[in-house]
């Protein structure tokens, strides 16, 4: 009925500016006017509206500014933030001049010169040194913003200092894990094709490749369970079924034969490396300190992702197959952050920032800034009970059923079978 | 010499205005204005979908979870119990990107103007090749066709982002609209390559070769100049992404990896190893960053025939009007790296993208002086086309002033891929190009339909278009400098971190669907204006805008080969007007030079 109802109304809606044109039309045709030949009274009109509009759009523009400030985000809480917010802030220096001179004299020049009967309009095909004028002083503010702009991207992008903790982001749909360098600050390798229940970050050391390599071999859709099935003559397939077999059981014995190659090339002395690594299940907290520069190795396993830390001013995407890199130092703690935006309740956020998938909106992770003797206790109480070697039990005899409830995300998102 | 031939050659064959049947004449047309009419209509009602798209996800980001009949009643399974799914809303997003981007603004804003202006300004017949145009509109829309079609399959349309980037888009268990959905986008867009580079070749081969006696280059209207540079962009441009797309395609169907490399996706391991997604973003940027200037250039190009015949002044600059379009049109070729700052690239290869893209500014600069400096001292009359005009140099200015802050790497990492970059380029891409095509649409409407189309009507439309889409793309910039992502369904994940955010971009949000509601309904007015206009318009006369250049020497009565008798021979450059000593305040292009008057 209400669709009935709306459908009337526009139906009437359109009948009605239907004649309205036709009275327009008619009444023009009696005053002998012709639609081309625009009525002084109409031209002054829209000149008017013209100087209306840009000031209320300017009007608009600074109530909206002084409402919704500069950056809404709150100040910048690393040290290269700081600079990108003055350079940010020049910038807009910039922006607001242009934008306010430019369009005020276009709309202003609209209004002003509208067509006045018996004034001719000035012929003025060109002037070489105006020209000249708005050529050059473009090029000299650009120059400068180049040369602003340059100089602080190769501050943000120059190589990490030997200091820097070492963290690794791994990103997948629609969550973040964090890994971060053991005592030795640095992180242990990777490789994808280690990824299985055991080890969903698809760290690399002697164990994890035995055990990438036994889980393939082995288990319920392994190669050993493929080639058994597959040569069964009492079983019978689907064509389809037994084709997708086939082409996984050739995608596995492919694989493996990489996972040797990497076991005979694997050097034990690496492991060292990965075994202290701290690693975070999904849903954690990342936990940096106040003053510490950090370098941010981003992963990602299945499609890209963008980690972005929109307080500290900082972005990078993260894509599968290659490892990207960031680095930052934040300088204010998230409680004296929350002092200064008078909101008890506030926290930092790496955010996903590239479409990746239904969810997208919801890949978060939280980071918390503390200070260095909350950060010390804290880092005390992980380094004890989270690191990679206690929490992922690589070459320990599987569990029959995978364990309820213990570590769900890990578990489901880490559940790899190669069909 | 190659063009006196051609023109020898099309006077012996050109004004047989024999009678043809209604499927030559209206439906497998090779008259270029018929085609461009067909671009037009298709244009229009492409453009019609993808606002009314742009509506639906605007009303979820302003009312995330309200239940809405208006949603049922669109989306039917797609928005159980009012409330759009997460995939449809990515499924919008993607399908309103593609259309607005590639089948309103390039197909149609080209596609028209191009067919329909460059014989006409450039004193020819017809285009070059008849048939190739007539395919290139054929092409175009089946194009169309498919990527509206691919709205309706079950498993929604391509819903990566109107850029498609691997391995979202190549694989299906990552989201569901890479699945079929993502094969039809495919398709579409190779028939759509396939349509703008027939297009484009036949404009370049029609300016360079049937422009009439006394046509020189430098006697061009701008609007041609634009033409020539866009087309001349869309055949160096096109074919990347056409192997863009091949390669994808290959990468979807045939198991190779150019985009994919170590990938685990749900939980199947994949094999594929050694190729790079960023690869795919380097072909599709090169391709995307030309595309934003054959969006824009035939707009400017329009605006500035408008502008110079609306205020009764020659163009300022003519010379360098014609040297900006030129080095927007060769600097955009090496600036694709401004969309890639955070993808990890070389950091060094950044600061060449960084320096190429400032530099952009500079022609952009120029272009907007010189408006600014025709409209000063002027005679000005607003007829709708000239207000549109005037508009879009405004959307120029405001959209482009923040690019320079998207151009320095060392910003854009703080707002890359947030609102702030939707506003930006939907200020300085989409409503220019858009006040561009109206602006066209008001202006020529005379010379396509023989009739006018009702000025009042189309101050009602200027009007409610410039507040209603100022509203809707301003906010966005706060929005984004808050630090709202683009591309999320909805942003209650601020509530978890900073309430004082959500608040203010739900406030924000609200207000822009509102606006754009206002701007959608305000589109009314046009279409009824448009569509009365052809059939009750009152009729035209020859020259209605007393303007220079060719097209107003032909009959408002259209026929075959534009016409009736000789060709026109042009003497002056086409921007006389008000010349002081002169009678009247314009001299057509075919009034021979005084004696002892200089050209310009």
């Amino acid at each position: 009925m209400t669709k009935l109802i709306v459908l009337l109304v526009i139906v009437l809606g359109v009948l009605a500016i239907a004649q309205l044109v036709r009275l327009y039309e008619l009444s023009s045709k009696l005053r002998d006017r012709r639609e081309e030949d625009i009525p002084n009274r109409d031209n002054r009109l829209n000149a008017t509206l013209l100087l209306v509009f840009v000031l209320a759009l300017f009007a608009g523009v600074i109530w909206m500014m002084s409402n919704f400030g500069w950056t809404g985000r709150g100040e910048a809480a690393s040290k290269h933030g700081v600079g990108t917010d003055a350079l940010l802030n020049l910038n807009f220096v910039i922006i607001f001049a242009v934008f306010f001179l430019t369009n005020f004299l276009l709309f202003f020049f609209a209004y002003k010169y509208v067509r006045k009967p018996g004034v001719k309009a000035y012929y003025f095909p060109h002037d070489n040194r105006l020209e000249l004028i708005w050529t050059v002083i473009p090029a000299i503010v650009l120059a400068v913003i180049i040369i602003l702009g340059l100089k602080s991207w190769n501050e943000q992008t120059s190589d990490a200092s030997k200091e820097a903790v070492r963290i690794e982001l791994f990103s997948k749909q629609f969550d973040w894990t964090v890994r971060m360098a053991g005592a030795d600050n640095q992180l242990g390798l990777f490789d994808y094709k280690l990824t299985n229940e055991n080890n969903p970050l698809a760290l690399m050391t002697t164990a994890t490749i035995q055990d990438a390599i036994d889980s393939m071999e082995n288990g319920v859709s392994g190669i050993h369970a493929l080639e058994k099935k597959l040569n069964n003559p009492r079983l019978m397939f689907i064509p389809e079924d037994r084709t997708k077999m086939v082409l996984n059981l050739g995608r596995k014995e492919r694989l493996i034969r990489l996972l040797h190659q990497m076991k005979a090339r694997h050097s034990k002395s690496l492991d060292a490396r990965a075994k202290d690594d701290i690693v975070f299940g999904a849903g954690d907290t990342l936990y940096l300190m106040k003053g510490q520069e950090y370098e941010f190795n981003f992963r990602a396993k299945d499609v890209i992702h963008s980690a972005f830390f929109p307080h500290f001013r900082a972005q990078m995407n993260t894509v599968p197959g290659m490892t990207t890199r960031f680095k930052f130092t934040p300088t204010i703690t998230t409680n004296e952050m929350r002092v200064k935006m008078n909101n008890p309740n506030f926290n930092y956020i790496l955010m996903c920032n590239k479409i990746c998938g239904s969810s997208h909106y919801k890949m978060k992770l939280m980071v918390a800034v503390l200070d260095k003797s909350e950060y010390k206790a804290w880092y005390k109480k992980v380094s004890a009970t989270k690191l990679f070697k206690d929490v992922y039990p690589v070459g320990k005899p599987k569990p029959v059923e995978p364990a309820a409830g213990a570590d769900a995300t890990a578990m489901d998102t880490t559940a790899v079978t190669v069909k | 010499m190659a063009a006196h031939e051609a023109h020898a050659h099309h006077d012996a064959h050109g004004h047989h205005n024999h009678e043809e049947g209604f499927i030559s004449k209206y439906i497998f047309s090779q008259d270029h204005k018929m085609i461009g009419k067909q671009f037009l209509m298709t244009a229009v009602f492409m453009g019609l979908i993808a606002m009314m798209l742009s509506i639906l996800f605007r009303i979820q980001l302003a009312w995330p979870g309200e239940e809405s009949n208006f949603l049922s009643f669109f989306l039917g399974e797609w928005a159980p119990k009012g409330v759009m799914t997460e995939s449809m809303y990515l499924g919008l997003v993607t399908i309103h990107g593609t259309i607005m981007v590639f089948f309103l603004l390039t197909g149609g804003l080209s596609g028209t103007f191009s067919n329909l202006l460059i014989p006409l300004q450039i004193g020819a017949r017809d285009m070059a090749s008849g048939l190739l145009n007539m395919l290139s509109y054929w092409m175009f829309l089946i194009s169309s066709i498919i990527m509206v079609a691919s709205l309706f399959i079950e498993t929604g349309p391509a819903s990566s982002g109107w850029t498609v980037y691997p391995p979202l888009s190549a694989l299906p268990d990552a989201i569901e609209g890479s699945g079929k959905g993502m094969t039809l986008w495919l398709i579409s867009m190779t028939i759509f390559i396939a349509s703008s580079l027939l297009g484009s070749l036949n404009y370049i081969v029609t300016i360079l070769n049937l422009r009439t006696r006394g046509m020189k280059m430098t006697r061009m209207p701008l609007t041609i100049w634009a033409f020539f540079v866009t087309a001349i962009l869309g055949v160096l441009s096109f074919p990347v992404l056409l192997s863009a797309a091949l390669l994808l395609t290959m990468d979807r169907l045939a198991g190779t990896s150019f985009y994919l490399s170590d990938i685990i996706v749900g939980s199947e391991m994949l094999e594929n190893h050694g190729g790079s997604p960023v690869l795919y973003q380097h072909l599709f940027w090169f391709l995307g960053h030309p595309e934003v200037y054959i969006v824009l250039l035939p707009a400017l190009g329009l605006s500035s025939e408008i502008i110079a015949t609306n205020s009764r002044k020659p163009i300022f600059g003519y010379r360098a009007m014609i040297g900006s379009i030129l080095a927007i049109g060769f600097l955009s070729f090496i600036v694709w790296g401004h969309h890639m700052f955070v993808t990890g690239m070389n950091p060094f290869i950044g600061s060449v993208f960084v320096f190429t893209t400032l530099l952009i500014a500079i022609p952009s600069a120029v272009k907007v002086f010189n408006y600014i400096t025709t409209i000063w001292r002027g005679s000005n009359i607003y007829t709708p086309a000239m207000l549109f005009s005037i508009g879009l140099v405004s959307t120029f200015i405001t959209g482009g002033v923040t690019g320079i802050i998207l151009a320095d790497s060392a910003l854009d990492i703080a707002v890359h891929d947030t609102y702030f970059v939707v506003a930006h380029f939907h200020i300085v891409m989409g409503m220019s190009a858009v006040f561009g095509m109206f602006a066209g649409v008001y202006h020529w409407f005379p010379k396509m339909y023989g009739r006018m189309m009702n000025t009042r009507l189309g101050y009602a439309h200027f009007w409610i278009t410039i507040v209603g889409a100022y509203g809707v793309f301003f906010p966005m910039h706060f929005v984004g400098l808050a630090g709202a992502p683009r591309r999320y369904y909805d942003y209650s994940v601020y509530g978890e971190f900073n309430q004082d955010s959500y608040e203010m971009i739900m406030d924000l949000n609200e207000i822009i669907t509102i606006f754009a509601i206002i701007a959608a309904i305000g589109q009314v007015f046009f279409l009824f204006n448009f569509f009365y206009s052809i059939y009750r318009g009152p009729k035209a006369v020859q020259n209605p805008w007393k303007s220079n250049t060719l097209e107003w020497t032909t009959p408002v009565e259209a026929t075959h080969g534009n016409w009736p008798g000789a060709l026109p021979e042009v003497h002056r450059w086409p921007y006389d007007y008000s010349k002081p000593g002169m009678d009247e305040d314009f001299i057509p292009q075919t009034t021979p030079l005084m004696e002892g008057e200089e050209e310009h």
